[in-house]
């Protein structure tokens, strides 16, 4: 293969000084990459690029697998999200709910054509697969505030009111 | 005065939080209880009121609403135990759930917690095998193997070093029972764990559950420091000079997860990919040790099994399931929530009489019992009693006893299509049949929605395939909900309803 520009350089990047405590803190655990990745993610909203050589050379990892790893799971982001995450449910209790037509409500009202980040980085619109509010569908939480019943207006609302 | 609110996240979606800053203004020093779930969700925020007389129930309760409730001017709704919804339950599992202050300790134990534990340490081994044994419990995650086999498995094993796994991962739409335990009654989760790591002769245990469920996480965290501190946890459990230690771990938003073996790859730093079986993971499980991985349900049972004998749990239920079952009514239901009653419950009168039918009062349709990998159920088979075998024989399965319910607007193509493409979405790319037929599974059915009738011979393969050749429940019971919804509703998939048998 040729070696092609290297997508990392176009994102952001985090010095490593502040990484490398993140790591430390759970050496000692059993399995601990999942922890290091939240911790990590948890500080600076999403995963550095120069987190990866990072965590491969303290965990005795090739590169591949710590990226394999970070890719696999949904939760972990390349690039930080807009200043507010707005998650709806789009499993089957809060379908029966309409939860399709309230996604595809919330979209069209934000411009968005699918989920996304809105181009003034204001709101990043994402699918969860339940949170565990079934009998109060349909559910969306935004930034980590939890919603039941959600419609539109009081989505727009939640979402005024969080600026 | 007491004062009870619940702080269940279902209780917060739909705004405790601004009902207990109202509660807090008018009561001044008179503290509010905060509480897990009673499971009445159609209730919640609900607010309780013992003057004395027994906990008297107001629901759902609205912050204006306060001021008028204090002074005797909005009626109860009676206590809160002879409410039908929970009246008509038998509460082993969720006994305090909802009842105690979910980190008072103390409370826990003036209500029954610990009794099981204690027993527990005056037994052997063995002896604590023949009483899970004697319980009938079996695994609350879906499959339904017998948790005393699986325990007796580990205990027999080898090694320097077994662990405890509780899965708490759980993405099934339409359950959450496991939230509410870990919401709710927290030390009853660290109690029956404890229980399992002295019956095996494991020390330490682990919690795998969800990003999703951040309040369970948050409450879970602080059960575990406060058990440590008592001495529940440690190095000394309960003064025995047995060593019982847990921690929380939570997953990063993968579906497959919830699968054991998927589960155990993730705990371990790896991406969550189903690994064959055998080896089992009671012989080769996390870091490849003797691992016992149960459900949050299973273990949660544990504590009252012990405390109250094997025979008073496993005099509940029906047939080879016995005791309890959690089911969780959701979706489209007016009153949805947690109902646990003994196995054998039907269907119908779940969904109808409990439930109370659809939220938007149109007719029920049909309802998916057992999350996305579980059957469509239509009207005809509401007689289905709710236990292991029963759902079986009727080609579906009770899973984590979840029940969505649809009202007649549901497009049942579009739900089969959608199982397909969740699967598609969340397979862990390991087998074939998963990987690549969920995406032949969308397409196809799409041909069938663009009326191309032969295309349904093309899916009943595909998912024959997809159940005989997957490597895991994602791929292999993915056929459930798509071959139910196609036998239960064959005109929307373009069929000709064939007459009755």
């Amino acid at each position: 293969m040729t070696s092609q520009p290297s997508i990392a350089r176009d994102l952001p990047q985090v010095a490593e000084a502040e990484i490398r405590p993140l790591i430390d803190r759970h050496l000692s655990a059993e399995g601990p990459l999942l922890p290091m990745l939240h911790e990590i993610q948890a500080a600076f909203g999403f995963v550095p690029a120069n987190a990866v050589p990072l965590l491969a050379e303290a965990l005795n990892l090739t590169r591949a697998e710590v990226t394999g790893v970070i890719s696999f799971y949904h939760d972990f982001r390349k690039a930080p999200a807009g200043r507010h995450v707005l998650k709806i449910c789009r499993a089957e209790a809060c379908q029966s709910m309409g939860a399709e037509a309230l996604t595809a409500r919330m979209l069209s009202l934000l411009g968005l054509e699918d989920h996304g980040t809105t181009a003034d980085s204001r709101v990043t619109v994402e699918a969860v697969y339940c949170l565990g509010l079934c009998a109060c569908a349909p559910a969306a939480m935004l930034d980590g505030q939890l919603i039941g019943r959600a419609s539109v207006e009081g989505l727009e609302k939640a979402l005024e009111g969080a600026a | 005065m007491k004062v009870y609110l619940s702080q269940d996240a279902a209780a917060k979606a739909l705004g405790s939080e601004a009902v207990a800053a109202a509660l807090n203004e008018a009561l001044g020093d008179t503290p509010v209880t905060r509480v897990g779930s009673r499971g009445m969700v159609w209730l919640e925020p609900l607010l309780e009121i013992d003057r004395g007389q027994g906990r008297e129930a107001w629901g759902p309760v609205a912050p204006g609403d306060i001021p008028a409730i204090l002074a005797g001017d909005i009626p109860s709704l009676g206590l809160t135990e002879e409410i039908p919804f929970l009246a008509k339950q038998t509460r082993l599992t969720f006994q305090r759930c909802g009842v105690i202050d979910p980190l008072d300790l103390a409370q826990y134990e003036a209500h029954g917690g610990l009794a099981g534990l204690r027993r527990a340490l005056g037994l052997s081994g063995e002896q604590m095998i023949d009483e899970m044994k004697a319980s009938g419990l079996r695994g609350r995650g879906g499959a339904g193997f017998p948790t005393g086999i699986k325990w007796d498995t580990v205990r027999m094993a080898h090694a320097d070093q077994k662990y405890i796994v509780c899965n708490a991962d759980e993405g099934d739409s339409g359950t959450f029972a496991d939230r509410m335990i870990m919401e709710g009654d927290p030390f009853c989760l660290i109690e029956g764990m404890a229980i399992a790591g002295l019956c095996t002769g494991a020390t330490q245990g682990y919690v795998y559950t969800r990003s999703e469920y951040p309040d369970a996480v948050a409450v879970m965290r602080r059960a575990i420091e406060l058990a440590r501190e008592a001495g529940v946890l440690g190095g000394d459990v309960l003064g025995s000079g047995r060593a019982f230690d847990m921690e929380v771990r939570v997953g990063a938003g993968a579906y497959v997860c919830g699968e054991e073996t998927s589960l155990l790859n993730s705990l371990e730093g790896k991406r969550g990919v189903v690994r064959a079986k055998p080896p089992l993971p009671a012989l080769e499980g996390f870091l490849s040790r003797p691992t016992v991985v149960n459900n949050v349900i299973s273990l949660a049972t544990v504590p009252v099994i012990f405390e109250k004998g094997a025979a008073h749990y496993a005099d509940f239920g029906l047939g080879r399931s016995r005791g309890t079952i959690p089911v969780q009514i959701a979706g489209n239901v007016k009153h949805g929530g947690l109902f646990e009653t003994a196995f054998g419950m039907s269907l119908g009168e779940l969904v109808e009489e409990i439930g109370g039918g659809t939220a938007s009062g149109r007719p029920v349709k049909a309802v998916q019992i057992g999350g996305p990998l579980g059957a469509y159920f239509g009207r005809e088979k509401f007689d289905t009693p709710f236990g292991y075998e029963e759902f079986d024989g009727q080609g579906g399965l009770i899973g984590h006893a979840g029940v969505v319910v649809f009202d007649d607007s549901a497009d049942m193509l579009g739900m089969a299509r959608f199982a397909m493409e969740f699967c598609a979405v969340e397979s862990c790319g390991k087998c074939t049949p998963c990987r690549i037929g969920a995406v032949r599974g969308v397409e196809t059915l799409d041909r069938i929605k663009a009326g191309d009738g032969a295309a349904v011979e093309v899916l009943t393969d595909l998912c024959e395939v997809m159940k005989d050749g997957s490597l895991c429940a994602l791929g292999g019971f993915t056929p459930y909900p798509v071959l139910s919804a196609l036998e239960a509703f064959p005109e929307e998939f373009g069929q000709v309803k064939e007459a009755a048998e």
